[in-house]
C-alpha cells in the first residue's frame, strides 16, 4: 500500500511529465487549450450564445480579480463596479478621441487606468479593515458613476458614450461574424490576464496574500510588508476590473453609467461567494452563474407571465438569496462542493482498492 | 453670504438624517460587531409600508407609527434568523449576509411597489428656508438620540445591553440574557433606522432612494467612531454641513466622492474615527 499525503497534489492540470516545465509555460499552454475550447464552442453555437460566452469572459476576469482580493487577501470590496466603470470609459474615450490607437493598446490602457485607481484605493484600504473598507469601497461604487453627470460634455452624461470599433482585420470580414471575432478577442485577453493572475496566486506573492488574510500580525512577524501586500492585491484586482470594463465597452460598443450601479458591484461579490471564496476555479462558476441566472430569471419571468416589476427585480433577488444561503449553509461555494465530491470519489476508490 | 447661510441650514437638516441612520448602525455595531449593510433596506421596506398605510387610511401619522413598528420587527427577525447563526464566523460572513439581505429586500420592494418613484409626503410644510419640516427633522433626531443615550447610560436595560456587548461571558454568569439583549439592540436600531428612512425619503420613494443616504450615514458613523453614538451624531451633522457646501459650491454630483474623500482622510489620520477608541487587537 502506498502512503498518501492528505494534502491535495499540485493543482496544475497538466499531466505528470510536464511538471518539469516552468509554471508560466504550463499556464500558458492551459490558456491556449482553453482558448481552443472557446473557439470550438463559439463555432458550434449561435450568435446569441456567442454573446453570452463573451459576457462570461469579461465577468470571469472581474470576478477572478475580486476573488484574489476578497478570497485570498481577505479585503472586502463593494466597489469593483467602479474599476469596471473606469476601464469602460477609458476604452470609450480612447476609441472616440484617439482612433489611431490599436485595440490592444486601448485595452492595456484601460487595465492601467483601473490599476491606477486601484493603487489609490489600495493605499487608503491598507489602513482600513473589514466594515470600514466595505463602506469606503461602497462610496466609490455609488459616487464614481455620478461623475458622468458632472462632466456631460466629456463623459456623455447619463446616456454615456457610444462608439464603433472595427476590430476585424480585413482578411476575415465576411468569413467570421463580427460578434464571434469579438468573443475571441474578449477571451484571448481574459485568458492572458488569467495566466498572470494564476501565476501571481500560485507564487510567492500569492502566499503573502494568504498569510495576510489569515493573520496580519503573524504575517508581519514573518517579514511580510502587510500594507504593501494589501496595496498590491488591490492593484492586481483593479487591473482585472479595468480590463473587464474595457472588454465590456468593446463588446457592447457603449459605456454608460447605468451599467455600473452598486448592484453590479454587489453581484460581482455574489459571484465570488457563490463560486467559492478563495478559489480561482470558483470565479469561473461564479461568472457563468452571473450570466445564466440573469438569463434564466428572464426566461422564468416570461414563462410564468410575471409582470415587469417582478421580472426586472428577479435577478437581484436571486443574487441576494444566493449570498445568504451560500454563506449560511455552503460557505465553501460551488468549488467547495466539487472538492468535496472529488474527495469522496477518491476515498471510495481507495476503499475499493484496499479490499 | 446668503448662499452660505442657506447651505448651512440645509446641511443641518440633512445631517440630522445621516446622524439618525448612523446611530442605527452604531447601536448594532456596539451590540454585535456587525455593520448592518441591510439597514437601508429595512428602512426602505418600512417606508413603503408607511406609504401604503397612508394611502389607504389618509393618515400620515398612522403610516409613520406602522413604519417604526415594522422596522423594529424586521430588525429583530434579521438578528434571530440571519445574524445569530453566524456569531462564531468571520466578519466577512456577516457583511456578505447583510448585503444579501439588502439585495433581496430592495428587489422585493421593487416587485411589490415597482421601481417607479412614488410621491411620498413630508411630515410638515417643507417650503421656505429652514421650514417647519426641517425643524421637525432636527428635533426628532435630537430627541431620539437623547433617548437612546439615556437608555444606554441610565436604565437597567441599557446597562444589561452594554454588559452583553462588552463582556458577554461575564454578563451571562451574572444572569444577563445576552442573546435577548442583542435582539433588543437590533430591534431598537432598526426602529431608529426606519425613522431615519421616513425623514430622508421625501419627496420621492423608490427602491434605491436610501442608497446615498446610507453611504453618508456610514461615513458619519465611521468618522464619528463606529462604537461611539455621540461621536456619530456629531459626525452626522458635520458631514451634513460639509456635503451641503460641496453640493452648493462644487456641484451635487461630487457629493458622494467628497464623502469618500472625507472618510479616507479621517481614517488615515485617526484609524478609529475622530471620537472612537483605539482598539488593541489581541495577537
Amino acid at each position: 500500500m502506498t502512503v498518501r499525503t492528505s494534502l491535495p497534489e499540485t493543482r496544475v492540470k497538466a499531466p505528470e511529465r510536464k511538471r518539469a516545465l516552468p509554471p508560466l509555460l504550463v499556464h500558458l499552454l492551459a490558456a491556449l487549450g482553453a482558448f481552443a475550447v472557446i473557439v470550438v464552442l463559439t463555432l458550434v453555437t449561435d450568435e446569441f450564445t456567442n454573446l453570452r460566452i463573451a459576457t462570461i469572459g469579461y465577468y470571469l476576469i472581474a470576478v477572478a480579480g475580486l476573488t484574489l482580493l476578497t478570497g485570498l487577501t481577505g479585503q472586502v470590496s463593494l466597489g469593483h463596479g467602479a474599476f469596471m466603470f473606469i476601464g469602460a470609459y477609458t476604452v470609450a474615450l480612447l476609441v472616440r478621441r484617439v482612433p489611431s490607437f490599436p485595440l490592444w493598446a486601448d485595452l492595456l490602457l484601460a487595465s492601467a487606468a483601473g490599476g491606477l485607481a486601484g493603487l489609490l484605493a489600495g493605499a487608503a484600504a491598507a489602513r482600513l479593515r473589514g466594515p470600514y473598507l466595505a463602506g469606503a469601497t461602497l462610496a466609490l461604487a455609488v459616487g464614481l458613476p455620478a461623475l458622468t453627470r458632472r462632466f456631460p460634455d466629456f463623459l456623455g452624461g447619463s446616456n454615456g458614450l457610444n462608439f464603433t470599433v472595427h476590430s476585424r482585420p480585413s482578411g476575415v470580414v465576411g468569413v467570421i461574424p463580427e460578434l464571434r471575432w469579438q468573443t475571441w478577442i474578449v477571451w484571448l485577453s481574459v485568458l492572458l490576464a488569467l495566466v498572470l493572475v494564476v501565476n501571481i496566486v500560485r507564487g510567492r506573492l500569492g502566499r503573502d496574500f494568504r498569510a495576510v488574510r489569515d493573520d496580519e500580525v503573524a504575517a508581519s512577524l514573518s517579514g511580510i510588508a502587510v500594507g504593501r501586500t494589501k496595496i498590491l492585491a488591490f492593484l492586481v484586482s483593479a487591473v482585472c476590473g479595468g480590463l473587464a470594463g474595457g472588454l465590456q465597452a468593446f463588446l457592447l460598443g457603449t459605456a454608460a453609467p447605468g451599467s455600473f450601479t452598486p448592484a453590479l458591484s454587489l453581484s460581482l461579490l455574489a459571484a465570488v461567494v457563490l463560486g467559492g471564496l478563495g478559489s480561482l476555479w470558483g470565479a469561473l462558476w461564479g461568472a457563468v452563474a452571473l450570466v445564466y441566472f440573469q438569463a434564466w430569471s428572464e426566461d422564468l419571468a416570461d414563462v410564468l407571465h410575471f409582470n415587469t416589476d417582478v421580472a426586472n427585480n428577479l435577478p437581484l433577488a436571486v443574487y441576494g438569496v444566493i449570498l445568504i444561503v451560500v454563506v449560511l449553509a455552503f460557505p465553501r461555494g460551488i468549488q467547495g462542493g466539487f472538492q468535496w465530491l472529488r474527495a469522496r470519489l477518491k476515498s471510495s476508490r481507495r476503499a475499493e482498492g484496499e479490499r | 453670504m446668503q448662499d452660505f447661510f442657506d447651505l448651512t441650514l440645509g446641511g443641518i437638516s440633512a445631517g440630522a438624517v445621516y446622524a439618525a441612520l448612523g446611530l442605527a448602525l452604531v447601536i448594532i455595531y456596539r451590540a454585535t460587531r456587525v455593520v448592518n449593510f441591510a439597514q437601508p433596506a429595512l428602512a426602505l421596506i418600512s417606508t413603503y409600508l408607511a406609504y401604503s398605510v397612508t394611502k389607504a387610511t389618509g393618515s400620515y401619522w398612522l403610516g409613520f407609527a406602522v413604519a417604526i413598528v415594522a422596522g423594529t420587527v424586521l430588525g429583530v427577525a434579521t438578528e434571530r434568523l440571519l445574524i445569530r447563526p453566524l456569531r462564531h464566523r468571520s466578519e466577512l460572513s456577516a457583511i456578505i449576509v447583510t448585503l444579501g439581505l439588502l439585495m433581496v429586500l430592495q428587489a422585493v420592494a421593487g416587485m411589490i411597489w415597482s421601481n417607479e418613484p412614488l410621491a411620498f409626503p413630508y411630515a410638515f410644510d417643507f417650503r421656505g428656508r429652514f421650514s417647519a419640516n426641517d425643524l421637525f427633522v432636527v428635533l426628532v433626531v435630537l430627541a431620539i438620540a437623547a433617548l437612546v443615550l439615556v437608555v444606554f447610560k441610565y436604565t437597567p436595560l441599557g446597562l444589561r445591553m452594554r454588559a452583553a456587548a462588552f463582556a458577554p461571558e461575564v454578563a451571562r454568569t451574572l444572569g444577563v440574557r445576552v442573546g435577548l439583549m442583542l435582539t433588543v439592540g437590533w430591534g431598537l436600531a432598526a426602529g431608529v433606522g426606519s425613522l431615519a428612512g421616513l425623514l430622508a425619503t421625501p419627496p420621492f420613494l423608490f427602491p434605491n432612494v436610501l442608497d446615498g443616504v446610507f453611504v453618508y450615514a456610514l461615513t458619519a458613523a465611521v468618522v464619528g467612531g463606529l462604537d461611539n453614538p455621540l461621536g456619530t451624531i456629531a459626525g452626522g451633522f458635520v458631514l451634513g454641513l460639509g456635503l451641503s457646501y460641496v453640493s452648493g459650491y462644487l456641484g451635487p454630483e461630487l457629493v458622494t466622492i467628497a464623502a469618500l474623500a472625507i472618510l479616507v482622510v479621517v481614517l488615515t489620520v485617526r484609524p478609529s474615527g475622530l471620537f472612537g477608541r483605539a482598539k488593541v487587537r489581541r495577537v
